[in-house]
């Protein structure tokens, strides 16, 4: 149970983690993390910043002082060079909600109205785009406004409750609606670090003459089009829409998936 | 099918499939923008201290919350959807918790982007910098002369006491009261140069709705606008000297005499 489910736990530990951190900045005057996503200032001596949320900040026509910026650049290096969408998977507090709404999909076998496909997955990237152009007509960062991640967790670190709303459309919307509807479809932060994490050296890799053809990862990978190697060949997965989320290596009982660094 | 017939189907194809992404950016740019501009919200919020102008702040505020995690009276609070407010921006009503002017202003340090500037709040002292709370124009407090019982003749100087710049940015006016004869009304007079907007009046007030009321810059100060000049200020006076010259039409008789020629407003 615990062998097949490491990766998923140890995600679950460091997502909890930053946020509970965060909630203790909020609540308990911690300073190991303050702040939220957004921007966060940590042990009250640097910024590390949202790089999609100060991008639209630029594009809104306003220059902030540096240390928003260089707190951008940091996150962006990281995810660049580390891993990508390692974001999504083991830091966004939104993909626990998405992640349930797939489990729950699958469990009930409920048919989505819409099934996701290869150009659903590229509105995303559109989504970015627009969401930048839209910063500069209306001179305001436009996807913070309807961030439905910012609201899950201004709902959690400041106690509103408010953005519960926000987060059970986001549910019911994977559930019902679209399969992997936000993450894998629309949400432009998981766009904007596919796109940065092409160069990074935190891949999973696949062994083909280990694999029995079980497909057991095609079943919960929640972006299955990277996972077209499986069986055919072996190297890592190239795609950078993958999240290294690891939930294909949990399930696999035949030791063909692994991460591996570099090479 | 002919190589040419699958060319053209293809070409059209293409063409159709560009048409109706274009929609898509166009239907969901359009809705998204909407809602954009709504949410921009009604510039009646009381902003930190060293808030840049409102406009701008909207841009750049990252809305990260940590002014609000170190305010120590809880005063700042991040907007809700439910206010009429930039979603996530920082704000504070100050009838619930008014600005107590922390002299070491822990809220505006901490900003990463510069939303709310440090500079703005530093004054140079024997060559080093250092903050001042006072310089802050969070808003400007206005008062009410119908609902201010001082205006009636009641003693109350609960918002000239409560203000921190107490004869500065508040001051009391004294004025006989003719209906008694033998009494003063004692009205409170706000100094917009000095006040600061920190609302500690509007916490303090003793009516049931504040009679003064702390409202932003933009929305209670007004604007002259260019072309009133005070002539007997030298500084101002100096705009006219500056300003350049308007061509005149020569056409001196309709300028004096459009008062009198009332046709056109009976010709409807």
């Amino acid at each position: 149970m615990i062998k097949n489910n490491k990766y998923l736990i140890l995600r679950r530990v460091i997502q909890l983690t930053i946020l509970f951190l965060f909630v203790g900045g909020s609540h308990f005057g911690w300073n190991i993390l303050m702040g939220n996503y957004s921007s966060a200032l940590v042990l009250d001596s640097f910024v590390l910043s949202d790089p999609y949320a100060v991008l639209q900040m630029l594009f809104t026509g306003y220059i902030p002082v540096i240390d928003v910026i260089i707190g951008a650049v940091i996150v962006l290096l990281f995810y660049a060079i580390l891993g990508g969408r390692i974001f999504c998977s083991w830091v966004c507090p939104l993909n626990i909600i998405t992640d349930f709404a797939s489990f729950t999909r699958k469990k009930l076998n409920i048919k989505p109205l819409i099934k996701t496909n290869k150009s659903s997955r590229k509105v995303r990237y559109y989504v970015m785009g627009l969401g930048l152009v839209l910063s500069t007509i209306f001179g305001i960062a436009a996807f913070e406004i309807i961030n439905p991640i910012s609201m899950l967790y201004r709902g959690v670190i400041f106690a509103f409750g408010f953005g519960l709303g926000a987060v059970i459309i986001i549910f019911l919307f994977d559930l019902l609606i679209l399969d992997y509807g936000w993450c894998g479809n629309v949400c432009p932060v998981g766009a904007f670090y596919s796109i940065t994490g092409k160069l990074r050296i935190l891949k999973v890799h696949h062994e083909k003459d280990n694999c029995t053809l079980c497909m057991k990862c095609k079943v919960v990978c929640p972006e299955i089009h990277v996972l077209e190697i499986i069986g055919k060949s072996t190297g890592k997965i190239k795609s950078s829409e993958c999240t290294d989320c690891a939930r294909c290596i949990d399930v696999c009982d035949d030791n063909a998936l692994k991460f591996k660094f570099l090479k | 099918m002919s190589e040419e017939e699958k060319n053209t189907t293809s070409r059209r194809d293409a063409i159709r499939t560009m048409f109706q992404g274009a929609g898509y950016v166009a239907l969901g740019g359009l809705m998204w923008g909407g809602y954009l501009e709504e949410s921009k919200g009604a510039e009646l919020a009381l902003r930190p201290p060293g808030a840049i102008s409102e406009d701008k702040f909207i841009k750049a505020c990252i809305k990260c919350g940590v002014c609000v995690e170190v305010c120590p009276y809880d005063t700042l609070k991040l907007a809700t959807p439910a206010e009429d407010l930039v979603v996530g921006t920082p704000y504070f009503k100050p009838r619930d918790i008014p600005c107590y002017m922390c002299t070491d202003i822990p809220c505006v340090p901490v900003c990463p982007t510069g939303a709310l500037d440090i500079k703005s709040l530093s004054i140079i002292k024997e060559e080093k910098s250092i903050l001042d709370i006072n310089k802050s124009k969070m808003g400007l407090a206005v008062v009410n002369k119908e609902t201010c019982i001082a205006f009636w003749g009641v003693q109350c100087d609960a918002c000239y006491r409560a203000c921190p710049l107490m004869d500065e940015a508040i001051s009391i006016e004294y004025e006989k009261n003719e209906r008694t004869g033998k009494h003063a009304f004692l009205k409170p007079v706000v100094h917009a140069d000095v006040c600061t907007g920190c609302g500690l009046c509007e916490h303090a007030c003793v009516t049931d709705v504040p009679a003064i009321k702390t409202l932003p810059i933009a929305i209670a100060m007004g604007e002259v606008g260019a072309h009133y000049i005070k002539g007997w200020d030298k500084d101002d006076e100096q705009r006219l000297n500056n300003s350049e010259d308007v061509e005149d039409n020569g056409d001196s008789e309709s300028a004096i005499d459009y008062l009198n020629d009332a046709d056109d407003l009976f010709n409807d």
